[in-house]
């Protein structure tokens, strides 16, 4: 079964980043962000194969822009890996799921 | 084992997916690696999935979104059969036939290759860029304008692309500042005039940035003057490039005949490499006329060439 991803908003944010058993990978984005669309189904893809190695969540700038000026982000696709609720990793720009993997591989078990 | 097809398209923008469309009815089913996403131009679709409206495209009076259109084509290509593989193709070896590439450890075979890798955008070259990149330094006015909202910033480029995203960014900047190395734009027009009827731009003419300020995000930029050499400060907390293009042809050093800055060349009139039975079209093997429509109608002499030459195999 595909593991969803975790719609963030004001609401959840910090309870959800502070309460994850897993790493949680946030992807701001915004409906007009080409790259965004992109990546997007490399994060599903992810969010699946990895399901319960790491959490996918994705908040929407537009909607939440206080929350992207909280951690000052100025440019999407931003990817913000937060580890028993600290920022452990920030990824800027689209990338393709080699290359995106290969930067989560330190917060993924050893499989291969 | 290889993965065989009779034709292989590498890169997807107009250029690429025309070059499917036109294969893949006449039933030559091609394999099309588009490549994987970025936040530059070199992506799957090309320079257009950067570009917001594109109103030159003909048989869309009202405009259309570059992405939109590119998604268009792409599933246009794909009704008819066109496969598509999401990544960047790592090697390529064209010295026998088949010819051959490879995506990482996969290796696939084709009868027939296309070239249609586009070109991507070109940064300054300062050693801070990297630094700043995503953090009020950017080459996606589209995706990031939206974090400016008024402030002010800067563009730096004088050729459509600059203008079109000077233009773009004043949706939400307070001020526009647009460098310009010359002491006029390369850009069309068109686009001059609205850009110079636009009061929230103002031109910055005879000027390079030649340092960008900020530990942790753009808070300013240095100019110097092209003429005197003079340096200026200019403050602004946004930074946009759109200096022109380099080809995506790092791939193809050594194996494709290029000049030297770097575009493929080809046989006059034709889309003919010096390698029989490679093809090449879009802006990677075009530095002067570089639009859609062009790309799109050299996607298609590749495909008509490619094919004619397929036949005569054997």
């Amino acid at each position: 079964m595909a593991q969803s991803i975790t719609t963030l908003t004001s609401a959840n944010f910090d309870e959800t980043i502070g309460s994850s058993d897993t790493p949680i990978l946030v992807d701001f984005w915004a409906e007009w962000c080409g790259p965004c669309k992109a990546i997007a189904p490399v994060l599903a893809e992810i969010a699946t194969e990895q399901a319960g190695n790491i959490t996918i969540a994705k908040l929407n700038v537009d909607d939440f822009g206080d929350i992207a000026m909280r951690f000052n982000v100025m440019s999407i696709p931003t990817l913000i890996v937060f580890n028993k609720g600290e920022v452990a990793k920030r990824l800027v720009g689209a990338v393709g799921k080699g290359k995106l993997l290969q930067e989560l591989a330190e917060f993924l078990p050893n499989s291969h | 084992m290889a993965i065989h097809h009779k034709v292989l398209i590498i890169g997807s923008g107009p250029a690429g997916l025309t070059a499917a469309i036109y294969t893949a009815r006449a039933g030559l089913l091609p394999l099309v690696i588009e490549g994987e996403p970025s936040s530059t131009s070199d992506q799957p679709g090309g320079q257009l999935m950067l570009t917001t409206e594109v109103e030159n495209f003909p048989g869309f009076p009202e405009g259309i979104m570059g992405p939109e259109l590119m998604t268009r084509c792409r599933e246009q290509a794909a009704r008819f059969g066109a496969e598509f593989i999401t990544e960047k193709v790592t090697r390529v070896d064209f010295s026998s036939r088949p010819f051959r590439a490879w995506v990482r450890e996969t290796e696939y075979s084709a009868d027939s290759v296309i070239v249609s890798t586009g070109a991507q955008s070109l940064m300054l070259g300062l050693p801070e860029e990297p630094r700043l990149i995503g953090h009020g330094l950017s080459t996606c006015a589209t995706c990031d304008g939206f974090f400016f909202r008024g402030q002010e910033i800067a563009v730096v480029g004088g050729g459509d692309s600059a203008l079109e995203e000077a233009q773009f960014l004043t949706r939400f900047a307070s001020k526009v500042h647009l460098i310009v190395r010359r002491d006029a734009l390369r850009a069309s027009k068109i686009m001059q005039e609205r850009a110079l009827a636009n009061e929230k731009i103002s031109i910055i003419w005879n000027s390079t940035v030649s340092k960008i300020h900020g530990d942790d995000k753009v808070a300013g930029v240095e100019l110097t003057n092209t003429q005197t050499g003079a340096t200026s400060e200019l403050g602004v907390t946004g930074l946009f490039i759109a200096i022109g293009h380099r080809p995506n042809t790092d791939l193809f050093k050594g194996v494709l005949d290029m000049e030297d800055s770097g575009y493929l060349i080809t046989k006059p009139g034709s889309t003919y490499t010096n390698i029989d039975g490679v093809f090449a079209c879009g802006d990677v093997q075009d530095h002067t006329y570089r639009q859609a429509i062009t790309a799109a109608g050299s996607g298609c002499m590749a495909a008509l060439d490619s094919e004619r030459w397929l036949e005569h195999q054997h």
